[in-house]
């Protein structure tokens, strides 16, 4: 069927490629977008049940968890008015929010979903996520800079220099996955994870330090509880975004989760084996792999961003520093040389068979 | 219709060197000082591409991530922040315009001079390698055989920067009241508070 | 030594993880939050909402504009005007309650001799013009008929405590 399609649009030439891949890349933003709908619902239940509250239930009473709601917020925040302050910059304005969600969307390119499904599987694709998840905070300067307002500009110095500092350390950690690996590309990784040890033999056992600051930096980098200085309601309003409205802020708000979704597949991909199902091959239906497993982990890092956000109120802007350079980066360099020991020994073989 | 898809990448390459120059033009002519920063931005962002296209994938995207993920943003923050008075800066333009002219002029010998040797003995310019090519790989070969000492030095340096700017900097004041975060984080209850157990009053013959 | 260890108990996150256990607990914990319209926390029979003006059995009103109501009420809300009327008794011919000025802390109630102003336990009403909020006399009675089973019932669970 596909290999059909594929046909029909090739014969048709240059044109025929692009629709191609214009396709293609439908096929992997639009079920982002939705999965973004139902990922704020998700937020709103997980924080409700946390809060020993039910969450939303009225719209949409099917099964009890109301789950038109992401529905209704979109239309709601579509039919408000996009105000532009008046002293505000205009086409940077307009163009900050493009800018959060254009990087957020794109690195969705290199991300496999199965053996061999993706939508590009090029080398240098762990290198091409960094880069990619480094550029979303150009949106969050221009925003704060483009307002023209106080609170906005706050916060998008807080978040420019938060996600800078993060970026160090979630950078360590991949070098580390990428020395265990000896690949830069998504796929080999988590090939590189197959071993007899099942489980064990996943990269989250040897390279458990680095599994931890990768996470928590990618909580940091997106600006998520409890490192959300950049918002931070209870001093700066809603930081960067203040001033935004309607479309433009669900701009925002699409690439915010996007990128939550997206640190939530790498971290699956690059230390809990992806799509290898974590019982022996022996075991049947639960032994096979396949997208089903990835799906798991994904949902449950995703469940832990929500969980995180419940548990632990917010950090103060220079203990998120002390965070980031005094502890996650020292502890990413030394792991980072344990790792290249136990690369270099052949302990990392060693605990896979 | 064919003359374009054939040349499809000669295109893209124009279209990229063009913006890369407009930008980098842009970078020095226009006046506020934030938007010649986004220039620059700009102008990184196409020279990346530009690389990416002769299959430089390596470079091009650390050329991304390290200038416009990291170096660019702190660069925006400075001049964000700073209230840049353009009519001072441009104050002794005629003044130091000779000297402006020389180091351009000069620059611009030393990059013919060095095209035309390139010329001359023949590397010229290489051919696009093909698909199965990993520049990562190729890159971290010569890095660490022809020249690691070369790239050792370079990091020993840049270490050796990174500590000397910061001690430079680092003084430790007396009668400054800063916080020690770790001592915060440190703290238990019990460290600051004592909570003392008496005993009740009692009944009153106790008291007596 | 007391640094080290807690250097590493910071390090495995005990704290962390015991936070997060709690959160885990509650998320699975029965939910107390009401679905508002749909279910509704039982009321006080003392509790104090909308005011009604109540009558005799036989129909005759029974405030005697006494303005005892009108005196005690710390925050001005109630307005009273009477006179005499052809059977020589003293009535009101106005009756007035600000709800937006009242308080509802129930002393023209408490003060009240002959039980006619109450507050009965209504919280849910609301005024969809300027100038509803001040209710009137008729309004007030009608209230009390309306409702004078309840507010009976009402005072009779309260009679002991009086």
């Amino acid at each position: 069927m596909i290999d059909w399609l594929r046909e029909l649009f090739l014969a048709w030439g240059p044109f025929g490629l692009l629709v191609w891949t214009l396709i293609k890349i439908l096929v992997i933003v639009l079920p982002v977008v939705l999965g973004v709908a139902f990922y704020v619902l998700f937020e709103r239940k997980v924080l409700g049940w946390m809060h020993a509250r039910h969450g939303p239930v009225f719209v949409g009473k099917v099964f009890g968890i109301g789950w038109i709601q992401p529905f209704a917020d979109v239309v709601k925040l579509l039919l408000k008015e996009v105000v532009r302050p008046t002293n505000a910059h205009g086409f940077l304005y307009f163009l900050a929010p493009l800018l959060a969600l254009a990087p957020a969307l794109a690195a969705w390119a290199v991300v496999p979903f199965d053996d061999g499904v993706v939508l590009a599987d090029v080398n240098a694709g762990l290198l091409y996520l960094l880069a990619m998840t480094s550029m979303g905070v150009y949106g969050i300067i221009l925003a704060g800079w483009a307002s023209n307002s106080k609170y906005a500009f706050l916060g998008a110095m807080r978040s420019a220099a938060q996600v800078v500092s993060y970026e160090i350390a979630m950078g360590f950690a991949l070098v580390g996955v990428l020395v265990a690996a000896g690949s830069l590309n998504l796929t080999t990784i988590v090939h590189a994870q197959n071993g007899a040890g099942g489980v064990l033999s996943w990269f989250w056992l040897p390279l458990l330090p680095l599994f931890l600051v990768y996470f928590i930096s990618g909580v940091a980098e997106t600006n998520r509880a409890p490192f959300d200085v950049a918002e931070g309601e209870s001093e700066i309003v809603a930081g960067f975004h203040v001033e935004y409205s309607g479309a433009a802020f669900a701009l925002f708000f699409l690439a915010e989760y996007a990128n939550m979704i997206l640190i939530s597949f790498l971290t699956s991909i690059l230390f809990m084996g992806g799509w290898l199902s974590p019982f022996p091959e022996t075991v049947p239906v639960l032994g096979a792999d396949g997208w089903w497993w990835l799906a798991v982990k994904v949902v449950f890092f995703m469940f832990s961003f929500l969980w995180l956000r419940a548990t632990f109120p917010r950090y103060r802007y220079d203990q998120i520093m002390r965070l980031g350079w005094k502890i996650f980066i020292p502890i990413t360099i030394v792991w980072i040389l344990v790792v290249a020991l136990m690369v270099h020994y052949g302990w990392l073989v060693q605990l896979k068979a | 219709m064919d003359l374009i898809v054939d040349n499809l990448e000669l295109i893209a390459f124009y279209a990229f060197a063009g913006l890369c120059l407009a930008s980098a033009l842009a970078v020095i002519s226009v006046r506020n000082s934030v938007h010649a920063a986004l220039f620059l931005v700009l102008t990184f962002f196409s020279a990346a591409c530009t690389w990416l296209l002769a299959r430089a994938e390596f470079l091009g995207i650390a050329l991304v991530l390290v200038y416009v993920g990291a170096v660019m943003v702190l660069f925006l923050f400075v001049v964000m922040m700073l209230d840049v008075r353009t009519e001072k800066l441009r104050e002794g333009f005629i003044r130091y315009l000779p000297v402006g002219i020389v180091v351009a002029v000069l620059m611009l010998m030393q990059m013919v001079v060095l095209i035309g040797v390139r010329r001359m003995s023949g590397i010229g310019l290489a051919d696009i390698p093909g698909k199965d090519f990993s520049n990562t790989e190729a890159v971290g070969m010569k890095l660490f055989t022809d020249h690691v000492f070369g790239f050792e030095i370079a990091a020993v340096i840049l270490t050796v920067a990174i500590i000397a700017a910061i001690a430079l900097t680092l003084r430790r004041r007396a009668g400054t009241k800063h916080q020690d975060i770790g001592e915060q984080v440190r703290v238990k209850a019990s460290d600051r508070v004592r909570i003392v157990k008496m005993p009740s009053e009692g009944k009153p013959e106790v008291r007596q | 030594m007391k640094r080290f260890t807690h250097y590493l108990k910071s390090l495995m996150l005990l704290e962390l993880l015991q936070g997060m256990g709690v959160t885990l607990r509650y998320f699975v914990k029965p939910k107390y939050t009401m679905h508002y319209p749909q279910e509704k926390i039982p009321k006080s029979h003392r509790f104090r909402g909308l005011h009604a003006l109540r009558r005799y059995p036989n129909g005759e009103e029974r405030c005697i504009a006494c303005k005892l109501c009108e005196a005690v009420c710390p925050a001005l809300a109630i307005t009273i005007d009477s006179e005499m009327r052809e059977d020589g008794t003293r009535r009101t011919t106005r009756y007035e309650i600000d709800l937006f000025k009242c308080i509802y802390c129930g002393f023209c109630e408490e003060s009240c001799p002959v039980d006619s102003i109450v507050e009965t336990d209504i919280h849910e009403y609301h005024f969809e013009k300027r100038g509803e909020n001040v209710v009137t006399k008729p309004q007030l009675l009608a209230i009390g008929d309306r409702f004078e089973a309840q507010i009976a019932a009402a005072r009779a669970l309260d009679a002991p405590y009086r």
